[in-house]
């Protein structure tokens, strides 16, 4: 089986998908001829050819919103917008229009898109090419959020995306594009959305976690009887494999890179406090980025939750 | 009944120093032999900015950049008919404007390297930080350019941009804006052919940007971006017309972006080589040395001194912004708010 970095598993499952569904087609700024910045796309041009690989006008809300109206008509679009830092103009085509598209025409009309975009820090890049704002798209009803954290599960959530009837945010890890590879099967297998994945079993503290953090948590965790979720799929999330580990556990901790007002960490937090306060033995413990506006690149690891950060947040949770 | 034509647009296109040095007289804007030269040294200052920004990011002394080369007569030139009491809206490929305006040279170094403390505006220039997301800018511009004429300020508002920025929303609707209220902006599209990978053609199906002004019911002139007498001039007259309080202007620098995108760019996946080449020909700075050779303004030893002062000045600037201390961590936390939140005190105190 190939090992494949995620940047290679993500083009697997574009490739793969636009050869199984001739209604897939890609869209974005710099998709085509160049194959994507991250060459997330490379390729697919020549294979699939301008009608189905769109390098669109630099304008990411017709993006969002001509996406909308191709999967209106029938079409299955996979938008790119080039970093999450510069989806903002597409929001409102997002929240307005693709979120609600269903609802207000009571499921005469549907909005199958995927709206991919490379997101979150570590790469030392310019302003605005760092965000994770996961948050902001988990809370509007209508749109679902996928974050992967590896290669392989980046293909199967990606297929699994492009399938689902509507809209996906699909979220990249800029870090994580070519920092590990793992064995990518060739051919279909779906990982399916709403679902976490149990990365580590372990007995003391329930560690959750997305993206790129996931692996820091990972790298965090040694020496402590942890169990590790990598949640995957950020909305809907998976409620049941949290409260099982919570319940075995009894302490949590939630790593986000995003900032932690409003950080969806704050979701799951809650979410825990309603249904399983009881089984806590220790304060739900929140390690995530600080609320600050996402430095530029000399002081972007020290925004960034680190290793040390967050065996600090077991430890405390430790401590009842 | 006939159908009429009720509207009709012409688009100027304004040339003057040609590729061999030749202006045209008629056109040419009043400028003192020690202006040129002073262009010519601007032009130079700038480029080797460029050059050594970009050998400090292949160090790894320096983040990603944006180049400005080829595009330097665009920027000086426009610049240059600019007060420093005119405020100024650019993207993020403007370091001739900045340099131009006399901003600190060290502190461009500084922010490229990835300190945000470089993009903080002396006072006495008003130049917004660079503007990372495209096209968002111009709304600012158009702000500003509205309250400059409430206030009865006389100055001249210069907003700057790609040909790909023309492609978003904002920009359509900051023209506008500008349009209706006559506002005194100036707004100055490089269009330098690509926006990354994508061609100028792949932006707008029109013949030229310029046009797009016609729309919004104001004048819009395209002026070869690698004549800086031509960009100089059309800029001249459209601040004098906003400070007159005659309304906007928009101007297409016809120009070329030499370099790759930015440092993280590879630009031969995409265009060629022979495209790249045809462009070397029409270089800016070349056109405007063989313009002073022909009137006694350029000798071999002047280049020398040209250079020599440029390069020592872009060293000493390099020199100043990496002396500069590491920003302390909680740096990033100052400017949020006026005052820290609590959560911030907190969120502090791990430093
Ligand atoms: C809103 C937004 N979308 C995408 C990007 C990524 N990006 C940076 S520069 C650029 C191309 C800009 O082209 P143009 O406006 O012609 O300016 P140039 O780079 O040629 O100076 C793109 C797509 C961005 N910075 N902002
Ligand atoms: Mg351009």
């Amino acid at each position: 089986m190939p090992k494949l970095n995620m940047v290679q598993a993500i083009n697997l499952a574009l490739r793969e998908e636009m050869q199984r569904d001739k209604n897939v087609v890609i869209l974005g700024e710099d998709v085509g001829r160049d194959g994507g910045v991250f060459r997330v796309t490379e390729g697919l041009l020549e294979e699939f050819g301008a009608e189905r690989v769109i390098d669109t006008p630099l304008a990411e809300s017709v993006i969002a919103g001509s996406a909308i109206g191709m999967a209106l008509y029938g079409l299955k679009p996979i938008a790119e917008i080039q970093f999450m830092g510069f989806i903002y103009p597409a929001i409102d085509q997002i929240f307005s229009h693709a979120a609600r598209v269903r609802s207000r025409s009571r499921g005469r009309f549907t909005c199958p898109i995927v709206v991919r975009a490379p997101y979150g820090a570590g790469i030392k890049a310019p302003e605005l090419h760092s965000e994770s704002t996961e948050a902001l798209f988990c809370h509007m009803p209508g749109v679902k959020v996928v974050v992967p954290s590896s290669p392989y599960n980046a293909k199967g959530l990606l297929i699994s995306s492009i399938r689902d009837p509507d809209p996906v945010i699909f979220l990249e890890s800029t870090r994580l594009y070519r920092l590990i590879k793992e064995e990518v099967p060739e051919g279909e297998y779906a990982i399916p959305l709403g679902k976490a994945r149990v990365v580590q079993e372990g007995k003391d503290i329930t560690v959750i976690s997305w993206g790129s953090m996931l692996h820091r948590s990972l790298q965090a965790v040694g020496g402590f009887d942890a169990e590790v979720i990598d949640l995957m799929t950020l909305n809907p999330f998976d409620e049941e494999t949290i409260f099982k580990s919570v319940k075995k556990t009894g302490r949590v901790m939630i790593v986000h890179e995003a900032s932690k007002t409003g950080g969806f960490g704050a979701e799951i937090s809650a979410t825990i406090a309603e249904d399983e306060i009881l089984y806590l033995k220790a304060p739900i413990i929140r390690v995530t980025g600080y609320d600050v506006v996402m430095p530029l690149p000399k002081l972007e690891d020290y925004y960034i939750p680190t290793v040390e950060r967050i065996r600090k947040g077991i430890e405390e949770a430790m401590k009842y | 009944m006939p159908v009429r034509v009720i509207e009709t647009i012409d688009i100027k296109r304004l040339d003057i120093l040609d590729e061999k040095g030749n202006v045209d007289e008629s056109l040419m804007p009043a400028l003192s032999d020690i202006e040129i030269k002073g262009m010519y040294e601007l032009l130079t200052l700038s480029r080797t900015f460029d050059h050594h920004a970009l050998s400090l990011q292949r160090e790894g002394r320096m983040g990603t950049y944006a180049s400005i080369f080829g595009q330097e007569a665009s920027q000086i030139g426009s610049a240059l008919a600019l007060e420093k009491s005119d405020w100024i809206f650019p993207s993020f490929r403007e370091m001739g404007v900045y340099i131009t305006m006399g901003y600190p040279l060290h502190m461009l170094f500084q922010y490229w390297g990835g300190d945000e403390r470089g993009v903080k505006c002396p006072e006495g220039l008003n130049i917004f930080p660079v503007c990372v997301p495209v096209g968002t800018q111009t709304p600012h511009a158009a702000g500003a350019a509205m309250a400059a004429k409430y206030k009865g300020d006389k100055i001249a508002v210069a907003c700057y941009f790609g040909d790909g920025g023309t492609s978003e929303g904002d920009f359509h609707e900051s023209m506008n804006m500008a349009g209706v209220f006559k506002l005194p902006v100036v707004f100055i599209c490089q269009n330098n052919q690509w926006a990354i990978s994508v061609p100028r053609e792949r932006q707008t199906a029109s013949k030229t940007i310029a046009q797009k002004a016609a729309a919004y019911g104001f004048e819009g002139v395209q002026v070869d971006g690698n004549d800086i007498f031509a960009v100089y001039k059309a800029t001249k007259e459209a601040v004098d017309k906003a400070r007159r309080g005659d309304g906007p202007t928009f101007i297409e620098c016809f120009t070329y972006r030499m370099s790759d995108h930015t440092t993280a760019d590879d630009a031969a996946r995409y265009r060629t080589k022979e495209e790249v080449d045809a462009w070397k020909a029409k270089d800016p700075i070349l056109r405007l040395r063989l313009f002073m050779e022909k009137n006694g303004l350029w000798s071999e030893q002047y280049q020398k001194e040209v250079e020599e002062k440029a390069k020592t000045v872009v060293d000493e600037a390099i020199r100043t912004a990496e002396a500069i201390e590491h920003p302390e961590p909680k740096d990033m936390f100052t400017y949020t708010y006026e005052k820290l939140t609590p959560r911030q005190i907190k969120e502090m105190r791990d430093f």
